[in-house]
């Protein structure tokens, strides 16, 4: 008798002995992760700051030499002796420019095809024209840029542009903005048009997204009540989405305002801001792309300076976008 | 109000005008593989995989060394960002989901999701080419990992937020610590968006060419020191683009056609994966 | 979990595979005589097996690598000065010389079938002359038939050798390009397009209808640009080849020029090309990896000895024997 019941106690000590290790294990391992998780999601946060800091101090030489003055200066002489010349209006300009124009062209595109697809495609064709669309998304900026200065460009400057310089030649303004002196592969606008459809995935995958949204029985009541298609996307769609949709745009914004290879290709590497679209340009990140292997010193702070601005710029527009899209997403979960 | 008829017309056009935009924002695709295909398929020879690339004015060679260059970073790119980033995105979907920290994670990882890249380039340049006083393959891997981050981390977060709460009850109420909850049933469950994660985090550096210009540079030979420049295929891409050679053209139009191919395939793979499980 | 023996995998492969590596040379620099150098590699890697991994990313470019120590040695088209080589400790010598030409893109317009001279060519890169049949491209080419084109001007946007050399000659025939221009490797200028490297702008004039830059000659005749004639400093009409390359490269006064300070522009004499340039290698005399420093100079030895014939294939003009000599006593500042 006495003998099995020290047995079971034995057993009894052996597994709660056995399951104390397991559960060691268990917690320690348990700790680990928690930890590890914990952990990943900090460095994200100090990933933000290593570029903030890492900028600051790159760009710091050049903030002390040039102050305010960086912004407001068109002339770009790197190597100036004894110091040298370095503003940020062209890249500034070009920048804003380019991404202005390709938002201009985009944003009426995407939308239109997130209309086409969200209220008149039949489902079957629906998914092949998204993907088609999407996969513009995934095409490497460089791929861009290559067919930019291989093919859309010269087809621009031989057949589009002398035309359309032609028809503006004796209108004034027009006739600068869209001036003939310069027509060549490599421009301002070919930039642009490039930058276009680099974003334009960005706006009609959002736009879709935000226009699924709209709860049917909205729709269906202003179809009821006899309005047309464009009626209800007027009336109905866009205003129930527009804090989703400016949210898109701004995005697209984002991407337009940091996109390099593509343009660095394009856009004709000039520090001259002349007034015409069709004239040579540069912007913030294809000076840097252009010019950071080999500067030095005050240039090559000036340059980090750049993408300071870029930085600080994009995270105020991507900051907005995201802010938008939150808020309505908060109004779709509520 | 203006007559039926007319609302009518105006609807019509104004449709017809949508209908347009998606036939020209369809086009441009084709417009751009069009391209790749005419002039990259004459150059697609089984040299392009076995040789190295050639000086100008050379006939013939390859883009071994390039291919090489790129699929190594791009492993380890992806093997640093991928585990960071799906810890991250576990830590916002799971323990953290309820800590005031974890919006402010996500939002911030939205803003690096699309920030510049060249941005990170610069960042790498002062990170880690300034202090290790050498262009190299390990900066650029870093370069891509830094890119590959968010994307894991969004795509984490998602999916696992998308695995039924109750799923995880069941498991607790088996007396499952919390991490083997995560990691032999959330996971589990969320295993095709992870994937779809990874691969999309694949696509999107494999192309990827600012933030390697100033980080690796490029090499004309062989090289598989990770502490010296690699050839890499974006990079050898831009050099041969900015060059009269007949034979470098030729070369870069074909390097160009295996990276959209590659990228291209790799988003659509992510999709279907994506999709299937989507459906179920 | 497996992410992790995934990384740690794939780290002892690199390892290992870095192990079995060999030593390249490392340079940068120059795009100006890059043809030539990479030629020389490839053939001094199948004599010697050292490979020699040059980036060409333009002179400014080459300085700084060399001076961030990244590469064993940098090279620059543009020699420098006593003050510049003492305080980096650097050796300065030069490989090569080479001649810059202008090419243009225009229909029907082959190599050699107009002349510039050297006004006409800084107003064209001052934007004063801006289409192709100004009276002043016509009246030196009065049997070509000019479009009314306007001129795409196309210059470098990189810091460069070629643009130091071109914009020196420019400025030496031009009192107006000399105040408002002036000479250097990266100018500001006052019109055009910018593109990088030699190569960058010999693909931009390729691809440009009615366009103009200016490269070292083999860029030019490498890829069938066409190149136009000079009218010298003696008033001569001269094409570029290697004879006019020669003829220009003689006038140098090599046995004079202290740590090889010289410059080859607008050269006198009937038969000279005026638009030259020399290329120099910048490297460490006292490098911090001397067995890195030695294979590299046992390459310049080699392309010095075995070099020339394929330079001049090239059209590039190889250094004289006597300034190889004076080069390779030069050598023995640099420590072992």
């Amino acid at each position: 008798m006495t003998t099995i019941s020290e047995n079971s106690k034995n057993l009894d000590m052996a597994l709660s002995n056995d399951r104390a290790r397991v559960l060691k294990s268990l917690v320690l391992s348990d700790t680990l992760f928690s930890f590890a998780t914990r952990a990943a999601a900090y460095a994200v946060l100090l990933l933000l700051a290593g570029i903030i800091i890492s900028l600051i101090v790159g760009a710091w030489p050049a903030m002390k030499a040039f102050g305010f003055e960086f912004l407001v200066t068109e002339r770009w002489a790197p190597q100036l002796e004894p110091e040298p010349v370095l503003g940020a209006l062209a890249p500034i300009y070009g920048t804003l420019v380019s991404s202005f124009i390709a938002m201009l062209i985009a944003v009426p595109f995407g939308l239109g095809i997130a209309i086409f697809l969200t209220e008149l495609c039949p489902h079957s064709i629906r998914r092949p024209i998204r993907l088609a669309i999407e996969l513009l998304a995934g095409i490497p900026s460089i791929i861009y840029g290559m067919w930019g200065f291989f093919v859309l460009g010269p087809f621009l400057a031989n057949y589009i542009e002398p035309s359309i310089v032609a028809a503006v030649v004796n209108i004034p303004v027009l006739n600068s903005i869209f001036s003939g002196e310069m027509v060549s592969n490599l421009s301002l606008f070919n930039a642009s048009l490039i930058l276009a459809i680099m974003i334009l995935p960005f706006i009609t995958a959002i736009a879709v997204d935000v226009f699924s949204t709209v709860p049917p029985v909205l729709k269906e009541a202003a179809y009821g009540i006899g309005c047309t298609t464009w009626e209800v996307v007027n009336n109905v769609v866009l205003p129930f989405t527009r804090v989703g949709v400016v949210g898109g745009v701004m995005l697209a914004l984002g991407r337009a305002l940091g996109e390099t290879m593509a343009v660095t290709f394009i856009i004709g590497n000039s520090f001259k801001i002349t007034g015409s679209i069709f004239a040579p340009s540069t912007t913030i990140s294809a000076a840097i792309a252009s010019e950071f292997a080999e500067s030095e010193g005050l240039h090559q702070s000036a340059l980090i300076l750049l993408g300071l601005l870029l930085f600080v710029l994009t995270f105020i527009v991507l900051a907005t976008a995201r802010f938008m899209l939150m808020r309505l997403e908060k109004r779709a979960g509520a | 109000m203006a007559s039926y008829a007319a609302r009518r017309r105006n609807s019509t056009f104004i449709m017809g005008l949508c209908l347009a935009a998606t036939g020209i924002g369809v086009v441009w695709l084709f417009l751009i593989l069009y391209s790749l295909l005419i002039n990259g398929i004459p150059g697609l020879t089984l040299a392009v995989f076995t040789e190295m690339t050639p000086p100008p004015g050379e006939h013939g060679g390859g883009l071994l060394n390039a291919i090489f260059g790129s699929l190594l970073m791009t492993i380890i790119g992806v093997g640093i960002g991928a585990p960071i980033g799906i810890l991250a995105g576990t830590y916002l979907a799971e323990y953290g989901r309820h800590s005031k920290i974890t919006p402010v994670i996500r939002f911030i990882n939205d803003i690096l999701l699309s920030a510049p890249s060249i941005i990170i380039g610069l960042f790498v340049y002062g990170a880690v080419v300034v202090p290790m006083r050498s262009f190299s393959a390990v900066a650029g891997s870093i370069a891509l990992a830094v890119i590959v981050i968010p994307v894991v981390v969004r795509t984490t977060e998602d999916m696992l937020l998308l695995v039924p709460n109750t799923l995880r009850e069941a498991a607790s109420a088996l007396g499952l610590p919390r991490s083997f909850v995560i990691r032999r049933v959330a996971y589990r469950a969320a295993r095709a968006g992870l994937i779809t994660g990874v691969l999309l985090a694949v696509a999107r550096v494999g192309g990827e060419t600012a933030p390697l210009l100033f980080t690796v540079l490029s090499n004309q030979f062989w090289s598989a020191n990770l502490l010296k420049p690699m050839a890499n295929l974006p990079v050898t891409i831009n050099n041969f683009i900015n060059n009269p050679d007949a034979n470098w053209k030729q070369l870069a139009w074909t390097g160009a056609l295996l990276i959209t191919a590659a990228v291209l395939s790799l988003n659509i793979t992510a999709r279907f994966f994506g999709a299937s499980k989507d459906g179920r | 979990m497996k992410f992790s023996t995934l990384i740690a995998a794939g780290f002892a492969l690199a390892a290992s595979v870095s192990v079995a590596f060999a030593e390249d040379i490392s340079g940068a620099g120059a795009t100006f005589p890059y043809p030539i150098y990479s030629k020389w590699a490839d053939a001094y890697k199948k004599v010697s097996g050292v490979g020699l991994n040059y980036q060409s990313i333009g002179s400014g470019a080459g300085r700084k690598q060399i001076q961030a120590k990244t590469v064993t040695f940098g090279a620059t088209d543009i020699p420098q000065k006593e003050e510049y080589l003492n305080t980096n400790g650097f050796v300065q010598f030069p490989m090569v010389m080479g001649g810059i030409v202008a090419i243009v893109n225009l229909e029907g317009v082959a190599g050699g079938d107009l002349v510039l001279d050297g006004d006409t060519l800084a107003k064209i890169y001052l934007g004063k002359v801006k289409t192709w049949d100004d009276a002043a491209i016509a009246t030196l080419n009065p049997k070509s038939k000019l479009p009314s084109l306007p001129i795409i001007v196309i210059r470098r946007s990189d810091g460069s050798g070629t643009t130091f050399n071109f914009t020196t000659y420019l400025s030496a025939v031009s009192a107006d390009f000399k105040k408002s221009v002036g000479a250097g490797e990266a100018v500001e200028w006052p019109v055009g397009i910018g593109a990088a490297g030699n190569a960058g702008v010999a693909a931009n004039v390729m691809q440009t209808k009615g366009s103009i830059g200016y490269v070292e000659y083999a860029y030019a005749t490498q890829n069938g640009l066409a190149w136009t004639d000079m009218v010298n400093s003696a008033g001569k009409r001269v094409k570029p080849n290697l004879s006019s390359f020669k003829a220009a490269a003689a006038k140098g006064d090599w046995a004079n020029a202290k740590n090889f300070y010289l410059i080859l522009a607008n050269s006198p004499g009937e038969a000279s090309w005026p638009m030259m340039a020399t290329t120099f290698i910048l490297m460490y005399a006292q490098p911090s990896d001397p067995a890195a420093s030695s294979a590299a100079l046992k390459y310049f030895d080699w392309a010095y000895s075995n070099g020339a014939k394929m330079a001049e294939d090239l059209d590039y003009v190889p250094m004289p024997d006597s300034v190889i000599a004076q080069v390779r006593s030069a050598w023995k500042g640099i420590a072992k």
